[in-house]
């Protein structure tokens, strides 16, 4: 085998072939390699991203259940304190009207009293004019006497 | 030395041959071997007379730099790999690793954890021996001839023997699994019922199934080298013309081979899956 030419030949050939795989097959390879390598951060990026969401969403659930249960934990406090009072209220009301009934009852009574006395004066007071009327024999003038009579039955 | 076009392609296509020369033996330059010694061959007919007995160690040494290459690299990448975004040479590699596992899970539908290193490395393995091919003809050989070896060879796949040693080897694996999965009784009941399933014809379809078999590592290793060995022969031709042409057919064939050199690399792969993948159906 002879050194000559042929190996120059070859050597431009060769050069030719590494420009074009340079210019024409390696940007689509390196592209297609940076995609890859583009989309796989960006699937990293979204699970982290999912991730810290998680997260985030759980503390913030906790937090209004916790919230939650203070809540009605005070309405609860609130509902037995209102229960209470109201019961108190009630009791209050029932005394004072019962009283209210009582004392209303004795007035009546009191009235109902004082007319049958009346109503017993009054009668007193015939039957004593009738009385003294026998005694007397005679009429008693009511007309000239009702004053008498009116001043008698007052002071029974 | 070679002068002429013939001597110059019978050069180039001339492995380096180191192996076996009977006593008496008269050698290209005249002398005679005195006893029987393994040396280096210095002319294409002494290679042939070594015969069986002899290595190509240019075919060797080039296809265990290029395994070297293959296992250093990717092995370098693994040991290195991150969970995180990765760039460079670990993303080309993950885009080779998880192209052959495509492959796989869409052709073997059995169960076996070797299938998919299997295919990754004859993939990348026969894609490197045969990119080799890029290489300008005279380069290597030149670079050998200055070390004072008479012939040298670079891509291994224009070698038989090392398309066959793998082909064989896939040969093995096919085998292995066949009784493996199916077991002697099943594996012969395969060669010989079908895929006619009568008695009387169990001769016809032992010869058919026999040859169906054969025919796997024969077409595996034969397309591969006749690819290869065609490429190379044209690559050879175009060396002849004058320097200042050359370019003009070298380079779209460098172009071509682009598409040539991977998809041979891929079509051993596939039917090496293939095979494997009839070799665990048990569908008969």
């Amino acid at each position: 085998m002879n050194i000559n030419l042929t190996l120059f030949g070859q050597t431009i050939a060769f050069a030719i072939f590494v420009w074009f795989t340079m210019k024409f097959v390696w940007p689509p390879v390196t592209r297609a390699m940076q995609e890859r390598q583009k989309k796989i951060a960006e699937g990293l990026d979204a699970a982290g991203r999912a991730q810290r969401d998680l997260s985030l969403a759980q503390e913030k659930a906790a937090q209004t259940l916790r919230e939650t249960k203070e809540q009605s934990a005070q309405i609860l406090e609130q509902a037995n304190k209102s229960a209470t009072l109201i019961v108190e209220e009630a009791k209050e009301q029932a005394r004072s009207e019962g009283e209210r009934l009582i004392a209303a009852a004795k007035a009546e009574i009191e009235q109902e009293m004082n007319r049958a006395r009346d109503q017993l004066r009054a009668q007193v007071a015939a039957l004593a004019i009738k009385g003294a009327e026998q005694i007397l024999e005679s009429e008693v003038d009511s007309a000239a006497h009702s004053e008498l009579v009116n001043k008698l039955a007052s002071q029974l | 030395m070679a002068t002429t076009s013939a001597e110059y392609i019978q050069h180039h296509l001339q492995n380096l041959t180191f192996g076996k020369l009977p006593a008496g033996y008269q050698r290209a330059d005249g002398s005679i071997v005195e006893e029987t010694t393994w040396t280096l061959a210095r002319t294409s007919s002494e290679a042939a007379d070594m015969g069986f007995m002899a290595f190509h160690v240019d075919t060797l040494g080039w296809s265990i730099f290029m395994g070297l290459i293959f296992i250093g690299l990717f092995r370098f990448v693994a040991s290195r790999a991150t969970v995180y975004t990765p760039s460079g040479l670990q993303n080309f590699v993950e885009i080779v690793v998880e192209f052959v596992q495509g492959i796989v899970k869409d052709t073997f539908h059995g169960r076996n954890p070797l299938i998919a290193p299997l295919a990754l490395t004859i993939f990348v393995w026969i894609f490197l021996m045969n990119s080799l091919k890029w290489i300008p003809v005279d380069y290597i050989p030149g670079l050998g001839m200055a070390l004072g070896l008479d012939y040298f060879k670079i891509v291994p796949t224009t070698d038989p023997n090392a398309t066959f040693g793998m082909s064989i080897a896939v040969f093995a694996l096919i085998i292995y699994y066949s009784i493996k999965i199916k077991g002697v009784g099943g594996f012969t009941k395969e060669l010989t019922l079908t895929p006619f399933n009568h008695w009387a014809l169990i001769p016809f379809n032992l010869f058919l199934e026999v040859l169906g078999l054969l025919t796997k590592p024969l077409s595996l290793a034969l397309r591969l080298f006749g690819n290869m060995y065609a490429g190379e022969v044209v690559f050879i031709l175009i060396a002849l013309l004058p320097f200042y042409v050359q370019w003009a057919l070298n380079v779209p064939w460098a172009i071509f081979h682009i598409l040539v050199i991977p998809l041979q690399a891929f079509i051993f792969m596939v039917l090496t899956v293939v095979y494997l993948s009839a070799a665990h159906e048990d569908h008969h």
